[in-house]
């Protein structure tokens, strides 16, 4: 299916998705858009979105299970609660990304804002992946419960990532492709080197990423990465008396 | 370190009427009590949760205060003592469980129903029907009609619409903050009341799929089993912003609390803290709020009502209007007495305002701006009996919820050490052998008891005041008088003293 989105309020385009998927659909293509917001938002089945034009905030909210393609940049609070699927943009995104995410994957070719991957859980075989390709903001991965962060600075901005990285961070993983001062972690954190099997984890993540952004996978990896992790998985443990 | 803190209760145990049958020390969730010879307690363990004196079959137990354990002062309270003892001992934040027992003002108590004798004749609650019936949701301008007099129809939209046959429901307590019995047994009577029950922020445990219509859905900062399914699955969604026991605070399961179960509703590994900071890190604004307000309706069709859960505060009505205008279907506002699993003793008992003056400046606000309408206000934050949910009504709120209250009826003690996982009634507890005390049939009738006979003392009261339909007594605050309040808080109410007729 193929909708003109010019002009176009978000609510009745995202109904019109809606109901195409409810009758059948698996393949919609989305010309024209203009910040139409919540695209894709609660979408349970395995349908395929490619969506030409920069989407509004919220892209994929509680979505489970569709492979959404943007062909240009995206706004804020993509993959917000997202709990499985795929998310492909072609560009920068804005802040708050992969807010309480889940399960399922988010590849950005470019930069991410601020606060992305807050609250990034996971549970069993669940385990949410966001690749950027560029440099963060501040806020990188507060909270993260669980799940795969990777941050590639394959634009040679520096710093590669703003402050308090991993601030309240109590489970999952972060890589960073390069060195990361110490003033810039939250003090939840420590920096480890890269063992055997975190190359290996990361590789088949990398391999993918390279694909659909046509990077080189030997030039990506022939950098030095940064492993960040936990220091505590009860970060307050020991704040409160009886 | 050692402790120097005394003991706060006796238990005294009648050795003559002990049968030695050991009830009271498999019953005593505390380990307050064990078995040498006879029957002996250790007096410094016991929280006064009354589980061994209840099933002791000889009434051979007492539990009292200890009369000298802080030589008594008004100003260096026992209390004051008791914490500072235990700060100098741990360097900690000193938790706490249920509501603020410190002795505010109850402005409830303070205001008193009117009655009518003369001018409207009364009502007899026994004998002609009596209408409970509350709908939660947006309700349009006006309402428009299409066909003619034989053949007419609606031709306004509604908002969706919850339908509750009583305006109680039942308070937010997460799956994790209490047991799986527990909110089995509140679900339960929700269905069979009428009414409805809330997740809290703990995310939906499969044993509750037959009763989604009756549930609210929360969604809170740490957005714990929150999936499209957990959405659709509900009568309401409801974004919690803030609670009233601890306004600004978020929760914290501590990873001790989170087993197999409760790590799938959650979604998150057993064992580790389950953090949800008060702020929702995507809401820096109301047009934030109003982003994931649509982003729920957009997940749900548009066919689920949207509450946000506010504590009350003294910007509360400011902040209301906001919500409205961001698209909320209902505000619901949580007061400074309202109960908590656990909370800093410092915000539960020193932040936030009553419900009752965060109600009246609410409804007053939303009327003032004409936007009144276009949301439901609920209300909570120590409702302890049905007298306060008709001044509740009466001050401008759609429904009350009760959290403490219904814990109350299912056996809760309010010994206050919900935090510690022990509760020894099956409520505050995952331990499997705890939670089995709570039956959730047993619980289920409990409530349902509760409500009915709230229900029908709230019929009683509106007979008193000669109208038929709670709807008649929503916002009509001139059948409220004031008693013992300055004028500030009158003008606050919205109330006259009593005296003061037409
Ligand atoms: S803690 Fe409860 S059960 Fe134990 S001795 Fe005290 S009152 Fe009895
Ligand atoms: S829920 Fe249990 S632990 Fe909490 S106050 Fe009530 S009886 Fe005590």
């Amino acid at each position: 299916m193929r909708i003109n989105a010019k002009g176009m309020h978000y609510r009745p385009m995202n109904k019109m998705i809606r109901d195409a998927v409810a009758s059948g659909e698996k393949e919609f293509e989305l010309d024209n858009i203009g910040g139409q917001r919540y695209i894709g938002a609660g979408l349970n089945e395995n349908v395929k979105i490619t969506i030409n034009g920069t989407p509004g905030n919220d892209l994929g909210a509680f979505m489970n299970g569709p492979k959404i393609i943007v062909n240009a940049n995206g706004q804020d609070g993509l993959a917000n609660t997202m709990n499985a699927g795929e998310i492909i943009v072609h560009g920068n995104v804005g802040d708050i990304i992969g807010y309480g995410m889940r399960g399922g994957k988010f590849y950005i070719k470019g930069d991410v804002g601020y606060r992305v991957g807050i609250h990034m859980k996971e549970y069993k075989k669940q385990v949410p992946i966001i690749i950027a390709g560029g440099t963060a903001g501040d806020f990188f991965g507060e909270y993260m419960a669980g799940g795969i962060m990777i941050l590639l600075g394959m634009n040679g901005k520096s710093p590669l990532v703003g402050d308090y990285v991993g601030t309240g961070m109590h489970g999952g993983v972060i890589y960073i492709r390069g060195k990361v001062d110490p003033y810039h972690l939250g003090k939840e954190v420590s920096c480890l080197e890269l063992s055997e099997e975190d190359t290996k984890l990361i590789s088949g993540y990398l391999k993918e990423y390279c694909e659909y952004f046509g990077f080189d996978f030997n030039e990506v990896m022939s950098a030095k990465f940064t492993k960040l992790v936990p220091l505590s998985l009860r970060p307050y443990g020991n704040m409160y008396v009886y | 370190m050692e402790s120097q803190l005394p003991a706060e209760f006796i238990v005294n145990i009648n050795h003559e009427r002990c049968r030695k049958c050991k009830r009271c020390v498999i019953n005593c969730s505390f380990s307050a009590i064990e078995f040498k010879d006879k029957v002996t307690a250790n007096n410094r363990q016991c929280v006064a949760c009354h589980r061994c004196a209840t099933f002791c079959p000889e009434n051979a137990i007492t539990i009292i205060h200890n009369p000298l354990d802080y030589k008594d002062g008004y100003n260096w309270s026992p209390e004051i003592r008791k914490n500072i003892l235990k700060q100098a001992e741990s360097g900690g934040i000193i938790l706490t469980g249920m509501g603020n027992p410190r002795p505010y003002p109850i402005y409830w108590d303070h205001m008193l129903i009117d009655a009518c004798q003369v001018t409207n004749p009364s009502i007899d609650p026994l004998r002609e029907p009596m209408e409970l019936r509350t709908y939660l949701g947006a309700k349009p301008e006006a309402l428009e009609f299409e066909g003619d007099i034989d053949n007419i129809s609606l031709k306004t939209e509604l908002a969706p619409q919850v339908k509750l046959d009583i305006p109680i429901v039942f308070a937010a307590m997460s799956y994790g903050a209490i047991s799986l019995n527990a909110h089995k047994a509140l679900a339960m009577a929700a269905k069979r009341m009428g009414t409805l029950m809330n997740t809290g922020e703990g995310g939906l445990h499969e044993d509750l799929a037959g009763y989604t219509d009756r549930i609210i859905v929360q969604v809170a900062s740490g957005r714990f089993g929150v999936t499209s399914k957990y959405l659709n699955n509900s009568a309401l969604v409801e974004i919690k912003i803030g609670q009233g026991a601890k306004p600004g605070i978020g929760g914290h399961l501590p990873g001790e609390k989170v087993g197999e179960d409760i790590s799938k509703t959650r979604m998150i590994p057993v064992g580790t803290d389950a953090l949800s900071p008060a702020p929702h890190h995507d809401i820096y604004s109301i047009e934030d709020l109003s982003q994931l307000i649509y982003a729920i309706k957009e997940t749900t069709d548009y066919k689920k009502p949207v509450s946000v859960k506010i504590a009350a505060v003294h910007n509360v009505a400011a902040i209301a209007s906001g919500i409205v205008r961001a698209g909320a279907d209902i505000v619901m506002i949580d007061g400074f007495r309202g109960g908590t699993g656990a909370a800093p003793m410092v915000i539960r008992d020193h932040v936030g305002i009553p419900i009752e003056l965060a109600l009246a400046a609410v409804d007053d606000r939303l009327r003032q701006e004409g936007i009144r309408n276009r949301a439901s206000i609920l209300v909570g934050g120590s409702i302890r009996q049905s007298a306060d949910v008709v001044k509740a009504i009466a001050l401008g709120a759609d429904a009350c919820v009760i959290g403490t209250a219904s814990l109350i009826a299912m056996g809760c003690r309010v010994c206050q050490k919900c935090y510690t996982g022990n509760c020894a009634w099956g409520i505050a507890t995952q331990k499997p052998e705890l939670v089995r005390r709570l039956n959730p049939e047993v619980g289920a009738d409990r409530l349902c008891n509760l409500l009915t006979a709230w229900g029908h003392e709230i019929q009683e009261v509106l007979g008193s005041l000669g109208i038929n339909a709670i709807e008649s007594l929503r916002g009509s605050r001139e059948r409220l008088r004031g008693v013992g309040l300055s004028q500030e808080t009158l003008d606050i109410l919205g109330i006259k003293h009593a005296g003061i007729g037409q």
